[in-house]
C-alpha cells in the first residue's frame, strides 16, 4: 500500500510540475505579447533579430527544402508506379511541400538553428549578469531581448516557408525532369494546375506559429537558465526539444483545424 | 539615505539574510565585507529590486523601494558588476552610453558617443578603445568600461559588486583609486561589497561586516582595527581560527 501511495505521489508531483511549467510558459508568452502593445519598441534589436533569424536561416531552410522536394518526387514516383499514377508526382510534391513538409521541416530546422542560439545567448547573458545589468540600466529584458526575437521569428519563418516551398518544388522539378523523364512544361503545368492558394497560405500560417514557438522557447529557457556552462547547456537542449515537440504537436492541431472534413 | 530594516531572504531552505539592519547616509561610501556566500550580493540585489526580499523594509530616502515608479528609481543608480556584465554584442562606447541611447535619458547618437568617450577617458581608457568589443579587452579594461558605464548617466547612488575580484594587485589599486576619486567628485552615495581588505581601506567611509545573515559590526573605517569584535578581527586579519568557521 505504501509503495502504491509513494508511486502515486511521485506521479502526482510529476503532473503538477508539468502543469506548473505549462503555466509558466503561458504567462511568459502572454507577457511577451502584451509588451508589443506598450512602448518602447526596440527597432534596432528587431532588425538585428530579423537578419539573424530570417536571412541567415535561408541557406539551411533552402537546402532542406531542395533535397526534400527531390526525395519526395522519387518516393511518389515509386509509390505511384504501383497503381499507374506516376503523373501525380508534380501535384503531390507541391501539395505535400506547401501544406506539410515545407513548414514542418523548415520549422524544425529553424528550431535547431535559432532556438538553440537564442537560448545559449540569453542563458549566457543571464549567468554573466548581463540581464541584471539591463534591468539596472532601466531596460526591461522582456522588451529588449524577448519581444524583438519573438516578433522577428513570427514574421520571418512564414517568409522562409514561402521561399522554401519554391525551392522544394524546384527540387522536385529537377528530379522529375532530370531523372523521371517528365517534360519541363508538363511538370510545371501540373504543379500550378493542382496547387491552390490555401495550400500555400495554410503552410505560411503554420510557419508563423512555428516561428513564434521557436523564439518563445529559446527566450524562455534562456531567461530561466541555470548557473554556469552546464546550466546554459541544459537550457539550450531544453529549448530545442520543447520547440521541436511543440512544432509537431501544433502542426497536428493546425492540420485538424485547416483540413479536417 | 539607504536603510535596510530587518531584511530577510531565503532561497528554499537556505536562509541567506536573517534580519539585516543597515543605514547608509547620503554622500557616504559604505563597504560591506564578509566571507563568500554570506549574502553580500543578495543584500545589494535586494536594494536594487533584482531579488525580492521576503520580509523587512528597504527604504531609499524614506520611501519603500518596492513601491513607486521603478524607472525613476533605477535612474538614480549606477552599478559595477563583478564580472563587468558588459554586453558582448555592443561595442565599448555603446555599452558605456547604453542609458543615453534609449529610454527617458535618450540623447542624439553623436552626443551619447561623445559622453561615452569622455567617461572612458575619466577611467583611464583611450578613445581608440571605444569601437572595440568587450571580448577584445583585458579584465582590467573591462572593469574600467563597467565603471564608465556605471557613472555615465551621473547617478546619485553607485553600487560596486566585488570591484577588484580577478585583477592583479596593481590594477586593483588603480580601480580602488578610481572608485574613491569618482565617488568623491560626484558626491555620490556608494555601496561596495568586497572581501578585499585593501579595497576596504581605499574606498570606505564606513564598514559593515555581514556574517550568518546579519550585520555583526558596523562603524567608521578608522575604528575597524580597534573594534574588539571577534568576527571582524578574524576577518580583517585573515585568521583561520576564531568564531567564523573556516569551512562553510
Amino acid at each position: 500500500m505504501r509503495l502504491v501511495t509513494a508511486l502515486l505521489g511521485r506521479l502526482g508531483a510529476q503532473v503538477l510540475g508539468m502543469l506548473a511549467a505549462v503555466g509558466r510558459v503561458t504567462l511568459f508568452a502572454i507577457q511577451t505579447v502584451t509588451h508589443l502593445l506598450r512602448p518602447p519598441f526596440y527597432a534596432r534589436e528587431f532588425g538585428h533579430a530579423l537578419v539573424q533569424i530570417g536571412w541567415l536561416s535561408l541557406p539551411v531552410v533552402g537546402m532542406t527544402a531542395l533535397f526534400t522536394g527531390g526525395a519526395l518526387a522519387l518516393q511518389i514516383y515509386a509509390g505511384g508506379a504501383r497503381f499507374n499514377a506516376e503523373t501525380v508526382v508534380p501535384s503531390i510534391v507541391a501539395i505535400g511541400l506547401t501544406r506539410e513538409l515545407g513548414p514542418v521541416l523548415g520549422g524544425l530546422m529553424v528550431a535547431a538553428r535559432v532556438a538553440s542560439s537564442i537560448a545559449a545567448e540569453i542563458g549566457t547573458m543571464k549567468v554573466t549578469e548581463q540581464i541584471d545589468a539591463l534591468t539596472t540600466l532601466s531596460t526591461n529584458p522582456m522588451k529588449y531581448l524577448t519581444l524583438p526575437r519573438v516578433l522577428a521569428a513570427t514574421l520571418a519563418v512564414p517568409l522562409l516557408v514561402g521561399v522554401g516551398d519554391v525551392i522544394g518544388i524546384m527540387g522536385g522539378f529537377l528530379v522529375g525532369v532530370g531523372r523521371l523523364d517528365f517534360g519541363a512544361g508538363t511538370y510545371l503545368h501540373n504543379t500550378l494546375d493542382f496547387l491552390e492558394t490555401w495550400d500555400v497560405v495554410s503552410g505560411m500560417i503554420k510557419g508563423a506559429v512555428f516561428g513564434f514557438i521557436v523564439a518563445l522557447m529559446g527566450c524562455y529557457y534562456g531567461m530561466n537558465s541555470g548557473r554556469g556552462a552546464q546550466g546554459v547547456g541544459r537550457a539550450t537542449k531544453a529549448a530545442v526539444v520543447a520547440a521541436s515537440v511543440l512544432i509537431l504537436a501544433s502542426n497536428y492541431i493546425l492540420t485538424e483545424l485547416f483540413f479536417s472534413a | 539615505m539607504i536603510e535596510l530594516r530587518n531584511v530577510h531572504k531565503a532561497f528554499g531552505s537556505n536562509q541567506v539574510l536573517r534580519g539585516v539592519d543597515l543605514t547608509i547616509p547620503s554622500g557616504t561610501s559604505m563597504v560591506i565585507i564578509g566571507g563568500s556566500g554570506t549574502g553580500k550580493s543578495v543584500a545589494l540585489k535586494c536594494v536594487l529590486g533584482l531579488i525580492r526580499h521576503d520580509s523587512g523594509q528597504i527604504l531609499l530616502d524614506g520611501q519603500d523601494v518596492t513601491t513607486g515608479d521603478r524607472d525613476a528609481f533605477l535612474a538614480r543608480f549606477g552599478m559595477l558588476f563583478q564580472g563587468g556584465a558588459l554586453f558582448d554584442s555592443l561595442p565599448v562606447w555603446q555599452n558605456v552610453a547604453f542609458r543615453l541611447l534609449r529610454g527617458s535619458l535618450k540623447r542624439p547618437r553623436a552626443e551619447a558617443r561623445e559622453i561615452a568617450i569622455e567617461k572612458l577617458r575619466r577611467v583611464g581608457l583611450k578613445p581608440e578603445q571605444a569601437d572595440k568589443f568587450p571580448a577584445e579587452l583585458s579584465g582590467g579594461m573591462q572593469k574600467r568600461v563597467g565603471l564608465a558605464r556605471a557613472i555615465c548617466a551621473e547617478p546619485e547612488i553607485i553600487f560596486f559588486d566585488e570591484p577588484t575580484t580577478g585583477l592583479d594587485p596593481i590594477m586593483s589599486g588603480v580601480i580602488n583609486d578610481l572608485i574613491r576619486e569618482i565617488v568623491t567628485e560626484m558626491g555620490a552615495t556608494a555601496m561596495t561589497i568586497t572581501h578585499d581588505m585593501t579595497s576596504v581601506r581605499a574606498i570606505a567611509d564606513n564598514v559593515a561586516m555581514l556574517h550568518d545573515g546579519v550585520i555583526k559590526w558596523t562603524g567608521p573605517v578608522a575604528q575597524m582595527d580597534d573594534s574588539g569584535d571577534p568576527y571582524l578581527d578574524q576577518f580583517i586579519h585573515g585568521r583561520a581560527t576564531g568564531p567564523i568557521e573556516a569551512v562553510r
